[in-house]
């Protein structure tokens, strides 16, 4: 009975090991507008612990990442993202951190994506 | 009789039913007009109106007070138009402007300096390419400020390039990437690159990474060559000058599949005039021949990630000069007349691999090989000089990251094989050089305000033993829009010294080589050369008064550990021997890039040099070297019409400063030169005028002013005495070069 119990647990385990993968593929789509929208979403995904990568376009609004998942899940990095002001696909910003962005990149103004931005001051 | 026709004929305008008529057309984008049928012509304000016909023509009847009719048609834009004659002529209508379409195009420097880059890059585009008259790499700089083109000597007119101060055998020359133009190349290589088949050059100052290898010590110069998969399908360009010189350049490119492309270049040129415009007896200009060709093939599958190329150059170059009356059939090593020949056969063959793990977007393989086989044959007057390099050079290159994209690494390892088989005179040098290196480079990134670039290489070399080769380059941004960057590096390098100084087997001059017979593990029996190179530079970019502005200062300095000094001091010796005691170059260089108006930007350059270093005589300047120089040149282009109709118009002043002569105090007093030479500047121009995509004409002229050295060579009516020099050369030795020419491509 012990080793059957003890073969279920190390099965178990090695199953975990095996899910948790080292370069886990996800795609988390991102409410933004411009290029400025880019840098700030991929910057505040790439300094958590565990993404290895980030590519956001401005045109799908998809962030494309390779994740570490024994260091990082997509929970965390939506609430970093929402930390910095953008809405993800079931987490969203505070009107206070979304109401400091630029006005270019507030996305939630459909008017907003096409200012001019070169008129925009950076923040 | 005037006052009876209009009384005759004014009963007929007043009776006759007044109409407007017009035709109503388009233009599409190849420029064709076409016609507009069913078009709807009414006046503004009134229900009258009528519709073109097939042939797009339209008949209004005319009304009363009624000044503006409306054009329109589905698609295009409404046109409003005052009638103020009865013909109207032409409407044309313009396509309605779809929004998502527009395209907003930025202007691009065709010499940008970058701003984000970790290295001091400066990236040359093809366009600038075709502000330099003709025809290769070596000519391509005369409008960079950034590199500096002399000629070498007065007799073989190779041109030799400079940056930060020292000559060409310093710079590392690379060809997508693979060493290129070192050994016996180093003189004549730059000239075997035709400037059609080059896409984009990029200019990094100082020591450069390490991926290449460790012998850079003042830059490195990339030159990317065209792609058979992204090239234009046909190309053809034709060149002729005042002086007999003719180019011709042709590229096709075929594409067999959407991964499979291949190209065939060929290049051939013709210098056929014998020039003595001087009356030195001697030609101003090499006779030459030159055909030049290449195969490439490319595949790229971006699906799985693999990009591969295989190219294969094949080059057969002859010159001759010296004497004008010489006959190389019957004056070849006679006292007949003075006379020189070079020919050069060179086979290359290179292959590249890369790897992008579709998975991991940020991790990379890579592959070079290459492999070369160079012979020079060549004689000046009874020095006899011949060279075989052969080069097998393999590189493999790891990327990827540490944790994540911002610290990024290349790893790999680099193998290099060369065999050298030399003849000077009488003597010969068979020299085997076998290297082996592994590098490591980082990449840190902080996203914000730092970066920098850190690499480190091991190599063992036979001759140079096991060394290591630090660079590191980091780039700060100091405020919007500037940065300052700093560099390091250290290189190392044995100098090939007869391939590298050839100019001095055009003189009279006797090679003395003080050597080191202990150790046979060394080149010539000199010890190799090592430097640290020391660079900081910053720019900002800014817009002033909504035109962009650039303004950039680089500063460098290198110090040479030991060098091998190349000694004229002695006007009838030629010496090599190491350094014993200083040598540094530095240098000073300010940029101001700027549009003063619309369409026409302004790029000024000043530059200083400060090159001293000890020969056995003392501690001197290096010789001709001028310590200041100003560079300007002012293009402007015109907007691009339909089908890329456009003027281009391309002004360059170059003025050099005072320049040491090596010493001639012990020739005798004919022969006896100035300390300094004067300061001089060339102009060059060169307009094209833009026909269509696919026609285009220039012509240009360089050193218009007709500025030239006036004795370019010591002792010319008796090159087979002991005074013969012709390396004594600080100017031009040809006056005003007059150029036409036309590019001609199919997409």
């Amino acid at each position: 009975m012990n080793k059957i119990f003890l073969f279920l647990t190390l099965t178990f385990i090695t199953l975990t090991i095996n899910a948790q993968q080292k370069n886990k593929k996800a795609v988390i789509k991102v409410e933004g507008n411009c290029s400025m929208c880019k840098s700030r979403i991929e910057k505040a995904s790439i300094k958590l612990k565990g993404v290895k990568y980030a590519l956001w376009s401005p045109i799908t609004k998809e962030l494309s990442l390779i994740i570490d998942e024994s260091k990082c899940d997509t929970l965390k990095i939506k609430k970093a993202i929402t930390g910095v002001g953008h809405d993800t696909y079931n987490l969203e910003a505070k009107k206070e951190v979304y109401n400091a962005l630029p006005a270019c990149c507030k996305y939630r103004d459909p008017n907003s994506i096409h200012m001019n931005h070169k008129k925009v001051k950076k923040p | 009789m005037k006052y009876f026709f209009i009384f005759f004929l004014s009963p007929i305008l007043i009776f006759s039913q007044l109409n407007i008529t017009g035709t109503v057309l388009e233009k599409n984008n190849k420029g064709e007009e076409i016609l507009i049928s069913n078009a709807n012509i009414y006046w503004l304000n009134k229900n009258k109106g009528t519709t073109s016909d097939y042939l797009g023509n339209f008949t209004l009847p005319y009304i009363k007070n009624q000044k503006k009719i409306i054009v329109s048609y589905i698609g295009y834009k409404t046109d409003t138009i005052t009638v103020n004659r009865l013909n109207l002529g032409k409407i044309w209508l313009h396509p309605e402007i779809k929004l998502e379409e527009v395209i907003i195009k930025k202007k691009i420097n065709p010499l940008q300096k970058s701003l984000f880059k970790v290295q001091n890059i400066v990236t040359v585009d093809s366009r600038e390419m075709l502000k330099a008259a003709c025809c290769n790499l070596s000519e391509s700089f005369e409008t960079n400020p950034s590199i500096d083109v002399n000629i070498s000597d007065a007799i073989s007119g190779a041109k030799q390039i400079q940056m930060l101060g020292l000559n060409s055998p310093y710079l590392l020359f690379t060809q997508e990437n693979t060493p290129s133009i070192r050994g016996a190349s180093q003189i004549y290589g730059l000239s075997f690159i035709p400037g059609s088949w080059i896409e984009s050059i990029q200019i990094t100052k100082g020591a450069g990474s390490i991926l290449n290898g460790y012998e850079s010590i003042s830059g490195q110069i990339n030159t990317e060559l065209v792609k058979p998969l992204t090239d234009k399908k046909f190309f053809l360009n034709l060149y002729a000058n005042n002086y007999k010189r003719y180019e011709f350049n042709t590229r096709y490119n075929k594409v067999l599949s959407e991964k499979l492309a291949t190209g065939i270049y060929i290049h051939s040129n013709l210098r056929n005039g014998k020039i003595d415009n001087n009356s030195d007896s001697f030609l101003d200009i090499p006779l030459a021949n030159q055909i030049n060709l290449m195969n490439r093939w490319q595949y790229v599958n971006t699906e799985k990630g693999w990009v591969s190329y295989f190219t294969t150059q094949f080059l057969s170059d002859s010159k001759q000069t010296g004497q004008i009356q010489y006959n190389k059939n019957t004056d070849k090593f006679t006292k007949n007349a003075w006379g020189s020949e070079v020919k050069t056969k060179r086979l290359d063959i290179s292959s590249k691999l890369g790897y992008v793990f579709p998975e991991l977007p940020y991790q990379s393989f890579g592959l070079q090989l290459s492999y070369s086989n160079h012979n020079q044959n060549s004689y000046y007057g009874f020095n006899q000089y011949d060279i075989i390099q052969k080069s097998f050079y393999t590189n493999a290159i790891f990327n990827s990251i540490i944790g994540s994209t911002q610290h990024k690494f290349k790893t790999g390892i680099n193998f290099t094989h060369d065999t050298f088989n030399e003849i000077v005179n009488t003597e010969t040098f068979i020299r085997n050089d076998n290297n082996f290196g592994v590098f490591f480079e980082y990449t840190y990134d902080n996203l914000e305000r730092l970066s920098f670039v850190a690499g480190l290489r091991v190599d063992n070399h036979n001759r140079l033993s096991t060394f290591i080769t630090p660079r590191l380059h980091l780039r700060y941004s100091l405020w919007d829009k500037a940065s300052l960057r700093t560099s390091i590096g250290r290189g190392k390098r044995g100098a090939n010294i007869f391939s590298e100084n050839q100019q001095l087997f055009a003189s009279s001059r006797i090679i003395d080589i003080t050597t080191n017979k202990r150790n046979k593990n060394l080149f010539y029996g000199l010890k190799p050369e090592i430097a640290w190179n020391y660079g900081i530079g910053f720019v900002q970019k800014l817009y002033l008064w909504n035109r962009s502005l650039e303004f950039s200062i680089d500063l460098y300095r290198t110090q040479f550990k030991d060098q091998v000094i190349i000694d004229w001091e002695n006007p009838r010796n030629i010496s090599f021997y190491n350094l014993d005691g200083k040598s540094s170059a530095n240098s000073l260089q300010v940029d101001l890039n700027y549009e003063i108006v619309q369409n026409i930007d302004l790029r000024f350059t000043y530059k200083n040099y400060n090159v001293n270093l000890d020969y056995k005589s003392g501690y001197l300047e290096k010789p001709l070297q001028p310590r200041n120089r100003f560079f300007l040149n002012l293009n402007y282009e015109t907007i691009k019409k339909n089908e890329g109709k456009q003027w281009r118009m391309d002004f360059t002043i170059d003025s050099r400063g005072t320049q040491r002569i090596p010493n001639t105090n012990t020739n005798p007093q004919l022969y006896q030169l100035d300390n300094f030479s004067k300061p001089y500047s060339i102009i060059n121009f060169q307009l094209t005028k833009v026909f269509s995509n696919k026609l285009e004409l220039y012509i240009g002229g360089e050193n218009i002013t007709n500025l030239t050295q006036k004795k370019p060579i010591v002792s010319n009516s008796n090159p087979f005495g002991p005074y013969f020099d012709s390396t004594l050369l600080y100017a031009p030795i040809l006056g005003s070069i007059y150029y036409t020419g036309l590019r001609f491509n199919i997409k």
